[in-house]
C-alpha cells in the first residue's frame, strides 16, 4: 500500500511542479491584476501540495514522528514568509517570493530525505536569513548613499577573500571557509554580492578608460585571490558577472571579447598549473575511466540521473545518499534520481524564471546604479545555477558550486536570500519611482487647469490603470470637465513628454 | 544569452536520458541495480536462436532461483549472478532488472504488489557452435573464440575447464581455490605463448620494412645457428628453397629466425602495436592485454625466438581472433560484441546493438597478401587437414613449446572460412595437447563443420 502511495505521489509532484512552472511563464501573458493574483495563489497551493505529498511519502516510509513536527514548522515558515512579505511590502514581486519559497521547499524536501539533521540545520539558517531579508528592502529604501561606497566595497571584498587564504580550512581541495565561533563561514558567497555593488557603483557614471582599467584591476584581484584559494567556481562567477556588467555599462562588445580572451588564457594556465583542475577535466571527459581517482562523484551523479529516468525512483526509493556530497553540490542529481528528470527540468525552468524576473526588474529601473546591481545579481545567480547543474550533468567540467537555495549550505542560503531581498528592494524602489511620477503628474494636473491636453492625458492614466491618489484627483476633474479621452497615439506621445517634465 | 545556454543544457539532459543513460546505469559501479531486484524479476538471457541460457524461476512461496539450462557450457560468457556477478549477468545487470513491459501491466502489478518481469537479453551466442567447440576441446584445457567477420558478433566462446553456473554459490570455496582456475576465462584472459601463429605478425612487420618482400628467398636446411643459438624446424623438417608465402605455409622456423634478424626492432614493435599488442582490448568481458616486449639490443637468441612466436610474447585467443578477423575483412576490424538486442519479456525490441568498426589494423593490400599466405597453409602447408571440405579455409597453425619437454605443447589454430567472402573467424588454443588426438586445427575443423552443416 505504501508502495502505491509512493508511486502515485511521484506523479502528483511532477504534475504539480509542471503546472507551477507553466504559471511562472504564463503570468507574463496577463495584464489583468485579478487573474495574476489567482495564478500566484495557485502557485502557493501547488507548492504546499508538493511539500505535503513529499513529507507524507517520507513519513509513511520512515514512520518517524519527528518528520511531522518538522513538516509543521516548515509550513509555518513558508506561511509566515508569504504573509509577512505581503504585509510589510504590499508592492513586493510575489512571483519572486513564490519562487524563492519553492526552491527552498524543494531543498528542504530532498535534504530531509538525505539527512534529517542537516535539514534541521538548513531550516534554522534559512529561517534566520529570511527574517533578516525582511528588513533589507526597508534599508534599501532609506539608505540612499549605497552607490557612493565604491571604495568600501572594493576593500571589503578583497579583505574578506584574503582572510580565507590566510586562515581558511581546506574542503575538497579548496580553501573555502573560515571558522568563526565554531561555525564555518564561506566568505566568497557574500563577496559575490559586495562585488556586484562595487562594480555597479564604479561604472554607474564614470566610463572613462582610466576608470575601466582600475575597476578591471580590482576585479582581477578578486578572481586571482579566489584562484589561489582554489575556489574556481566563485572565480568563474565573479569573472562572468564582471564581463556582463562591463558590457552593459559601457555598451562595448570589445571589452567582452578582450575579457573572454584573457579568461581563456587564464583557463589554460590554470589547467597546466593545478592538479585538481586537470582531475576535474579528466573526470568530465570520462568519469568512469578514472572512477577511483576523481571520477566517482560525477559517475555516481550520472548513474543517479540515468537510473531515475523521467519519473524518478520515488523519494527514499533510490540510492541518492550514495552520491558523494549529494546534499550540497550534487543535490540536482539526488532530485533527478528520486523525483525524476521532468521534475528536475522544471526546477531548472524555475531558476530561469527567477532570472528573467531579475532581468525584467533591471530593465525597468532608471537609476544606473540600481540597474547594474539588479543585472549583476541576476547574472551571478543564473551563472551559478548553470555551473552547478552543468557540472553535475557532465555538460561542463564541475566547478564545485552550490545550487542556490536548494543545496545545503548556510553561507550559500544566506547570501542567496540576501540577493533575492535586494532585488525585492529594487523592485519596490521601482514601484516607488513610478508612484512618484504618478504623484507629480497628478499634482501638475490639478495645478495646470489651463493646459487641457495634459489634464486629459492624466485623466486617462488615472481612470484606466492607476488607483490611489492620482485617480482621486483626476476623477474629480472628470466630473467638472466632462470631456472624453483623446486617441491612444496622441496620448502616449503626450504622456512621454509629460514624464520627462515630471522628472525634471 | 543565459536562457539559450539553459535551453541547450536542457536539451542535453533529454539527450542524455534518451540515448546515453542506458550505458551509464549499466556500470558495475551502480549500486542502484540491487535496489531494482526488489521490484523486478530478473529477465532471461537467450542465445541468438531463442534458446534459454539463463532464467529466473519463481516458486509458489516467492523464492527465486536463477537457472542455467546448459550448466557449464556458457559459464564464462553468460556468467553468474551470485557472489558478485560475472559475464553477461554482470554487464547487462541493469537491463535484466528493468522492465519495459506494457505500462498498464506494470501499473497493475504495482497495485497488486507483484514484481514486474525484467527485460530479456538476446545474445549473439549460438548453442550449436558453442556445443561443437566445447565437445571438440573435450577434457583438455584450452579456449576457443568464434566470431562473425562482417559484424563482430561473437558466436561462441569456450574456456575449459568450466564450472556449473547453477552451483556457483555452493561451490564457491572450491572454485576460488581451484588450481585449474576454472573461473578464469581463458579465451579473453588467458596469456599464452603464441608459437607459430605469431609468424603472421612477423610476416607483416617484414612486409612493411621490405617493400620487395616478394623477392624473399630462404633455403631451409632444417636448422639455423646464429651466435651459438640453434633453432630447428618443427619435427626436424627440411623445407628447402622457399619464398615468403612458402615460409608461412610451412611454418618454417629457420626462415622466420632469419627474418627476425633482418628486422628493425623498433618498427617491429610498432607493427605489433598496430595490431593491438600492449594495449587494453575492447571487450565486453574481463580481458588481459597481449604483450610484445622485445626491446632494441635484445640478444640474437631472443630475437629469433620472438620471430617464431616463442620468446616473451604473450597473447589471448580473443586477440588472435581479432587479428584474423581484420585480415579476413580487408584490414578493418569490427568491434566484437556479445549482446544483440534487449527486448521486453514478450519480445518487443527495446534496444538493438549495431555492428561498429573497432579500428583498421592494416591496409587492404596487406590483408589480401596475408590472406593468400594463409590459404597456402591450408592448401599445401601445415593445415592441409582442412583442405577439400565443402567450405574453404585460410588460417595459420601453431605449436607453442612451453617447457623443456618438447612433447608438452600448446596447439593453436587461427583462421577463417569461406575465403572469398569470409563468414566466421575461429581462434583456438589447446593446452598441453596430445597432438595425436586433438590439435587447434582439429577443434577448428569441428567448429567449421558445425557451422556449415
Amino acid at each position: 500500500m505504501v508502495n502505491i502511495v509512493v508511486e502515485l505521489s511521484k506523479y502528483v509532484m511532477i504534475l504539480a511542479i509542471a503546472i507551477y512552472v507553466f504559471d511562472c511563464f504564463a503570468i507574463f501573458g496577463y495584464e489583468d491584476e485579478y487573474t495574476k493574483k489567482s495564478i500566484l495563489r495557485r502557485q502557493n497551493i501547488l507548492m504546499f501540495l508538493i511539500h505535503f505529498v513529499a513529507f507524507l511519502d517520507m513519513f509513511l516510509q520512515t514512520e518517524e514522528k519527528k518528520m511531522l513536527g518538522f513538516y509543521g514548522m516548515q509550513v509555518f515558515l513558508f506561511l509566515a514568509i508569504l504573509i509577512l512579505y505581503r504585509l510589510i511590502y504590499p508592492k513586493v514581486s510575489r512571483l519572486i517570493v513564490n519562487n524563492m519559497c519553492m526552491l527552498l521547499c524543494i531543498g528542504f524536501i530532498i535534504i530531509t530525505r538525505l539527512s534529517y539533521s542537516l535539514a534541521v540545520k538548513q531550516f534554522i539558517i534559512a529561517t534566520g536569513a529570511l527574517m533578516l531579508s525582511l528588513l533589507l528592502p526597508i534599508i534599501m529604501r532609506k539608505v540612499k548613499v549605497l552607490s557612493e561606497w565604491k571604495k568600501f566595497y572594493a576593500i571589503a571584498g578583497v579583505i574578506l577573500l584574503a582572510v580565507v587564504v590566510v586562515g581558511g580550512q581546506v574542503t575538497g581541495g579548496a580553501l573555502l571557509a573560515i571558522k568563526i565561533g565554531g561555525v564555518a563561514v564561506q566568505p566568497s558567497e557574500l563577496v559575490k554580492i559586495i562585488f556586484v555593488f562595487f562594480v555597479a557603483s564604479s561604472l554607474k557614471e564614470d566610463k572613462s578608460f582610466k576608470n575601466i582599467v582600475i575597476t578591471t584591476a580590482i576585479a582581477a584581484a578578486h578572481v586571482l585571490i579566489l584562484v589561489v584559494s582554489k575556489d574556481l567556481g566563485a572565480a568563474l562567477i565573479i569573472f562572468a558577472v564582471y564581463l556582463v556588467m562591463l558590457y552593459v555599462a559601457t555598451g562595448q562588445a570589445r571589452w567582452v571579447f578582450l575579457g573572454l580572451g584573457a579568461g581563456s588564457v587564464a583557463a589554460v594556465i590554470a589547467y597546466k598549473l593545478f592538479n585538481h583542475v586537470r582531475v576535474r577535466v579528466l573526470a568530465w571527459k570520462d568519469p568512469f575511466a578514472i572512477y577511483q581517482s576523481g571520477g566517482q562523484q560525477l559517475a555516481q551523479s550520472l548513474m543517479a540521473i540515468g537510473t531515475g529516468g523521467w519519473f524518478g525512483m520515488g523519494l527514499l526509493q533510490g540510492a541518492a545518499d550514495k552520491i558523494p556530497v549529494s546534499e550540497s553540490d550534487y543535490i540536482f542529481a539526488a532530485i533527478a534520481e528520486e523525483m525524476g528528470l521532468i521534475f528536475a527540468i522544471c526546477l531548472i525552468l524555475i531558476c530561469v524564471s527567477v532570472y528573467i524576473m531579475f532581468l525584467n526588474i533591471s530593465m525597468q529601473l532608471r537609476d544606473n546604479f540600481y540597474k547594474l546591481v539588479a543585472l549583476g545579481l541576476g547574472t551571478c545567480y543564473i551563472f551559478q545555477v548553470f555551473l552547478n547543474i552543468g557540472g553535475v550533468t557532465k555538460f561542463i567540467p564541475s566547478t564545485g558550486v552550490t545550487l542556490p537555495l536548494v543545496s545545503y549550505g548556510g553561507s550559500s542560503v544566506l547570501s542567496t536570500v540576501i540577493m533575492f531581498a535586494i532585488i525585492q528592494g529594487l523592485y519596490i524602489l521601482r514601484e516607488d519611482e513610478e508612484e512618484d511620477i504618478e504623484r507629480k503628474k497628478a499634482k501638475q494636473a490639478r495645478v495646470g487647469r489651463s493646459g487641457s491636453r495634459i489634464s486629459q492625458s492624466s485623466e486617462r492614466e488615472g481612470t484606466g490603470k492607476r488607483k490611489g491618489r492620482a485617480s482621486q484627483g483626476t476623477g474629480r476633474r472628470r466630473t467638472s470637465d466632462g470631456r472624453r479621452m483623446p486617441q491612444g497615439e496622441r496620448y502616449s506621445e503626450k504622456s512621454e513628454k509629460q514624464r520627462r517634465t515630471g522628472k525634471a | 544569452m543565459f536562457v539559450t545556454l539553459f535551453i541547450i543544457m536542457t536539451g542535453y539532459l533529454v539527450y542524455f536520458n534518451v540515448f546515453e543513460s542506458k550505458d551509464v546505469v549499466n556500470s558495475v559501479y551502480n549500486v542502484r541495480q540491487d535496489l531494482l531486484a526488489e521490484r523486478v524479476v530478473r529477465g532471461k538471457i537467450l542465445d541468438r536462436n531463442g534458446n534459454i541460457l539463463a532464467e529466473t524461476v519463481t516458486v509458489e512461496d516467492g523464492t527465486e532461483t536463477r537457472e542455467y539450462p546448459y550448466g557449464s557450457l556458457f559459464a564464462h560468457t553468460v556468467g553468474y549472478s551470485v557472489k558478485g556477478k560475472a559475464g553477461i549477468e554482470s554487464i547487462q545487470n541493469f537491463n535484466l532488472l528493468t522492465s519495459n513491459a506494457f505500462f498498464v501491466e506494470k501499473l497493475m502489478n504495482e497495485f497488486q504488489d507483484q514484481k514486474n518481469i525484467g527485460d530479456t537479453v538476446v545474445t549473439t551466442l549460438d548453442v550449436d557452435l558453442q556445443t561443437a567447440a566445447s565437445n571438440a576441446i573435450g577434457d583438455n584445457k584450452g579456449a576457443a573464440v568464434v566470431m562473425e567477420v562482417s559484424t563482430g558478433k561473437i558466436l561462441a566462446m569456450v574456456s575449459k575447464p568450466s564450472y556449473d553456473a547453477n552451483t556457483v554459490a555452493e561451490n564457491w570455496e572450491t572454485l576460488i581455490n581451484d588450481t585449474d582456475s576454472a573461473l578464469y576465462n581463458r579465451a579473453t584472459q588467458g596469456q599464452y605463448t603464441p608459437g607459430s601463429v605469431f609468424k603472421i605478425v612477423t610476416t607483416l612487420a617484414y612486409m612493411r620494412q621490405n617493400p620487395d618482400y616478394v623477392a624473399f628467398q630462404h633455403d631451409c636446411s632444417g636448422e639455423i645457428t646464429e651466435d651459438g643459438v640453434t633453432i630447428h624446424c618443427y619435427n626436424s623438417s627440411v623445407h628447402g628453397q622457399e619464398n615468403l608465402g612458402d615460409a608461412v605455409a610451412n611454418s618454417c622456423n629457420t626462415a622466420f629466425s632469419e627474418i627476425g634478424l633482418y628486422l628493425d626492432i623498433g618498427k617491429w614493435k610498432d607493427t605489433a602495436e598496430d595490431l593491438l599488442f600492449n594495449e587494453k582490448l575492447k571487450c565486453d568481458l574481463a580481458s588481459n592485454m597481449s604483450k610484445f616486449s622485445l626491446e632494441e639490443g635484445a640478444d640474437t637468441g631472443e630475437i629469433m625466438m620472438t620471430a617464431i612466436g616463442q620468446g616473451k610474447t604473450m597473447v589471448s585467443p580473443y586477440h588472435m581472433a581479432l587479428i584474423t578477423s581484420a585480415i579476413a575483412n580487408g584490414g578493418t576490424l569490427m568491434k566484437p560484441y556479445l549482446v544483440d538486442e534487449i527486448t521486453n519479456y514478450k519480445g518487443t525490441i527495446v534496444k538493438e546493438y549495431m555492428p561498429e568498426k573497432y579500428t583498421t589494423l592494416m591496409t587492404s593490400e596487406e590483408a589480401s597478401i596475408l590472406k593468400g599466405y594463409m590459404e597456402g597453409v591450408i592448401s599445401y602447408g601445415t593445415g592441409t587437414s582442412l583442405n577439400g571440405q565443402s567450405y574453404t579455409v585460410a588460417g595459420k597453425t601453431g605449436t607453442a613449446e612451453v617447457s623443456m619437454d618438447k612433447n608438452v605443447v600448446h596447439s593453436w589454430f587461427m583462421g577463417f572460412s569461406n575465403v572469398d567472402n569470409p563468414d566466421i573467424v575461429v581462434s583456438v588454443v589447446v593446452e598441453n595437447a596430445d597432438t595425436s588426438s586433438v590439435t587447434g586445427t582439429s577443434v577448428a575443423k569441428q567448429i567449421f563443420n558445425a557451422y556449415y552443416n
